[in-house]
């Protein structure tokens, strides 16, 4: 369902300019304008490479490493969200190496995250759990007992929507769509390393920092972490209809 | 004549007593009206000497160490001012086998001048580098750099010129040069010791990678950790500029360059150049996606050279004796010299600058004088904490960049940290994840999240529990984090890690009681 809300995301913005490039992403020709990336060249040709701090309405960022593909004669595993295109350049976006990388990191981010997939307020709306999918995670080997987020305090100070940081997977999306999208810079990651959290201004409530209400950051969340409080009573929407209102 | 006397003026000297000990040389030197003149020099590197105290005689300099403030008064009656007979003089400085053995070319003036003296670096050969650099054409400049084979000392070995060349190629209004003294790995004090004791080579160098790629401001990130630096740089800073070497017209060449000393605030990984460059401009200390390089769009965006203090020190020789010299010293594409900084369970911790090519061997032996505690040595971390662990199998590998390479090691900013068999090797490695645990700056998952699974790993893998599935966890997590990591935090812990693992496997299995 929901064919129109969840229109496809090419990853990164669209680039414009005259000059072209052409290149091969999984043995298939691909032409795009210059400075694209390679996740949006391999979107645009029908190629989905998987990713979760990506999303066509941000500059990209590069963190989730979710988006990694082979270029030959490059040493490593390029991130494509990061990645422009160059000419002639060939791209395998799809190999064991690159399932056994993203595999890894998926079971990295689920060993720290709830397993309530059923009864969240995300559920069939969730990037994490698409990737989840995608990328064929089928045990977490670290177990559950370990260091991790699971109790932290939900912030419910905004009538419109709830931060829940258990589910936050710090992607920087909403960090970067207050300031991308809104200008506002209201949020930003605080601490560092494992602790590392969304923070509005410096650890205030939604509420009571610079926040406007304004949703462009949940609108960037790929999981429940910022949901809509009509979503969290109501469930998902069945129906979607395109209006005016920016708020 | 009057007496000249040499007390270390650099933080390793200060903190075993050295301005306790100046002080207490002043004040006996004024009981026995002797007019002294008192140098606060750099350090000479010994640093199980210090503080190392010096004096000037006809024959040359005759060192003393290490001096405590209470041994003044029976130096004094030694006659140490002329060199006399006493139990801790060491004879002629320039004789002692752990400095005579090595080749100071970018250390060169570090101990033997006052760091503060512009008339002394300028007797020293100082700015002559910068002297003929003003002679040249910026793409000359670069070219010097690039035919010396320098390479960047910081840790990743890239060709210094390139990078130049490419500041110097990408058109931009404003560039800049940023000195990355965020020296941060465990057991190195290379850039520390050259800050302190020679700061104006830093100055004269980054004023000549100013003039090779058209940048007019240069910032020097320097860690928290070291005041003396901040306090010594700043004062060099404004004396050179006093004199004309920097400034809106240096030396009355029309070319501008100023530079200023920023303090960084205790994160390690802001010694990676995209997170310095984010923290100098004021910012959350993350990681940037490469590309865009630095040197296309650095520092506010624009064409930046980020470079290591001991790269930048290294180019006035480079510029002054030419490429020829440097590119002499050294061994297949690792040309010149690198300042090894021994340290841990060693003997004779310090400073030796060497040509590429020695081994760990010479160094732990013939200058560190083996292990500390008398006990043999059994592993040895080269490259900081995200460097491998050497077994004595490897010891005598040339120290060399592709030669390490090929070990799965790295030679990093040159630091050695020196283990005897006491140690465990499980327990290093579990401290391996730990330290990326506690510095990883969060951006990416396989270093976030992944160095902390790492620690609860290694903790099941010391209790003994499950190991042989755990071993094989921990070898799937390196992976991920060396193959996905943003940067080198996460991406070479592993190093230590795996190197710990393959070298010493019996440490990771638990021994059962008996």
């Amino acid at each position: 369902m929901l064919e129109q809300l969840n229109e496809k995301d090419f990853g990164t913005p669209r680039r414009i300019a005259e000059q072209e490039v052409t290149l091969e992403i999984d043995g298939m020709q691909v032409t795009v304008a210059a400075g694209t990336s390679i996740m949006r060249a391999a979107a645009e040709s029908g190629v989905n490479v998987p990713k979760l701090c990506a999303t066509d309405s941000l500059e990209p960022f590069g963190s989730c490493r979710l988006c990694l593909v082979e270029i030959e004669g490059r040493k490593g595993y390029p991130a494509s969200c990061t990645t422009q295109v160059e000419r002639g350049m060939k791209v395998r976006t799809q190999t064991p190496k690159l399932q056994a990388l993203r595999k890894g990191v998926m079971e990295l981010y689920i060993s720290d995250h709830p397993l309530d997939c059923l009864t969240c307020a995300a559920n069939g709306n969730c990037e994490l759990q698409d990737m989840a999918g995608v990328t064929g995670l089928r045990e977490v080997r670290y177990g559950y007992e370990g260091e991790n987020h699971i109790h932290s305090q939900k912030d419910e100070s905004n009538p419109y929507f709830t931060y829940d940081p258990s589910k936050c997977i710090v992607c920087n999306r909403c960090v970067r769509a207050c300031e991308e999208t809104q200008g506002t810079y209201a949020l930003t990651i605080s601490g560092r390393g494992f602790e590392s959290r969304v923070s509005p201004g410096q650890d205030q409530p939604f509420m009571d920092s610079e926040c406007v209400s304004c949703g462009a950051c949940v609108q960037a969340c790929p999981t429940a972490t910022l949901q809509e409080k009509t979503v969290i009573e109501l469930g998902q929407a069945e129906h979607s209809v395109v209006t005016t209102c920016a708020y | 004549m009057s007496i000249k006397i040499f007390v270390p003026g650099d933080s390793a000297a200060l903190a075993l007593g050295a301005d306790a000990l100046a002080k207490n040389i002043l004040a006996e030197a004024a009981r026995r009206n002797m007019a002294v003149e008192l140098v606060r020099n750099g350090s000479r590197g010994m640093l199980w000497l210090e503080p190392l105290v010096e004096v000037q005689t006809a024959r040359g300099r005759v060192a003393f160490g290490p001096v405590s403030a209470e041994d003044v008064g029976a130096l004094f009656d030694a006659n140490f001012q002329n060199g006399g007979k006493h139990a801790l003089n060491l004879g002629l400085t320039e004789e002692l086998a752990y400095l005579k053995k090595q080749e100071r070319l970018t250390f060169a003036r570090v101990g033997i001048t006052d760091p503060l003296s512009l008339e002394d670096y300028l007797a020293h050969d100082g700015f002559q580098g910068l002297r003929k650099a003003l002679t040249m054409q910026p793409a000359a400049i670069v070219q010097q750099v690039t035919d010396s084979g320098l390479r960047g000392r910081g840790g990743a070995a890239f060709p210094t010129g390139i990078k130049w060349k490419t500041v110097l190629n990408t058109a931009a209004a404003q560039k800049y040069i940023v000195c990355n003294a965020d020296e941060g790995d465990s057991g190195t004090f290379a850039d520390r010791m050259l800050m302190e004791g020679d700061p104006f080579v830093l100055i004269e160098g980054m004023t000549i990678a100013a003039l090779a790629v058209g940048a007019t401001q240069g910032y020097i990130y320097v860690r928290s950790e070291y005041p003396h630096s901040i306090t010594i740089l700043n004062e060099a800073i404004a004396a050179a500029r006093k004199a004309g070497y920097l400034g809106p017209n240096i030396l009355n060449s029309g070319n501008s360059f100023e530079l200023e000393v920023r303090k960084g605030a205790g994160a390690y990984v802001c010694g990676e150049e995209t997170s310095l460059l984010e923290s100098l401009e004021g910012k959350r200390g993350i990681v940037r996606a490469k590309p865009p390089l630095p040197a296309i769009a650095g520092l506010f965006g624009k064409p930046t050279v980020i470079n290591n203090v001991i790269s930048l020190a290294s180019v006035p020789i480079i510029l002054d004796r030419g490429a020829a010299f440097y590119k002499d010293y050294g061994m297949g594409r690792s040309h010149g010299t690198l300042p090894f900084q021994l340290a841990g369970n060693i003997k004779q911790g310090g400073l030796i600058e060497k040509a590429f090519g020695v081994t760990l061997r010479e160094l732990m032996y013939d200058f560190g004088g083996g292990s500390a505690s008398g006990r043999p040595i059994k592993a040895v971390q080269v490259g900081g904490p995200l460097g491998a662990y050497l077994p004595e199998s490897q010891w005598d590998t040339p120290l060399d960049y592709e030669a390490y390479t090929a070990l799965w090691a790295v030679l990093g900013h040159g630091g050695i940290v020196v283990h005897d068999d006491s140690a465990d090797l499980a327990k290093l490695a579990r401290y391996a994840m730990k330290f990326c645990a506690i510095e990883s700056c969060g951006k990416c998952t396989p270093c976030r999240i992944g160095a902390t699974r790492g620690v609860e790993v290694m903790d099941k893998i010391i209790a003994g529990q499950d190991t042989e599935a755990q071993v094989e966890l921990l070898r799937d997590l390196c992976d991920t984090m060396l193959n996905g990591s943003m940067c080198a935090m996460g991406g070479m812990t592993p190093y230590p890690v795996l190197s710990a693992l393959n070298h010493f496997p019996r440490d990771f299995v638990k021994k059962i009681p008996v």
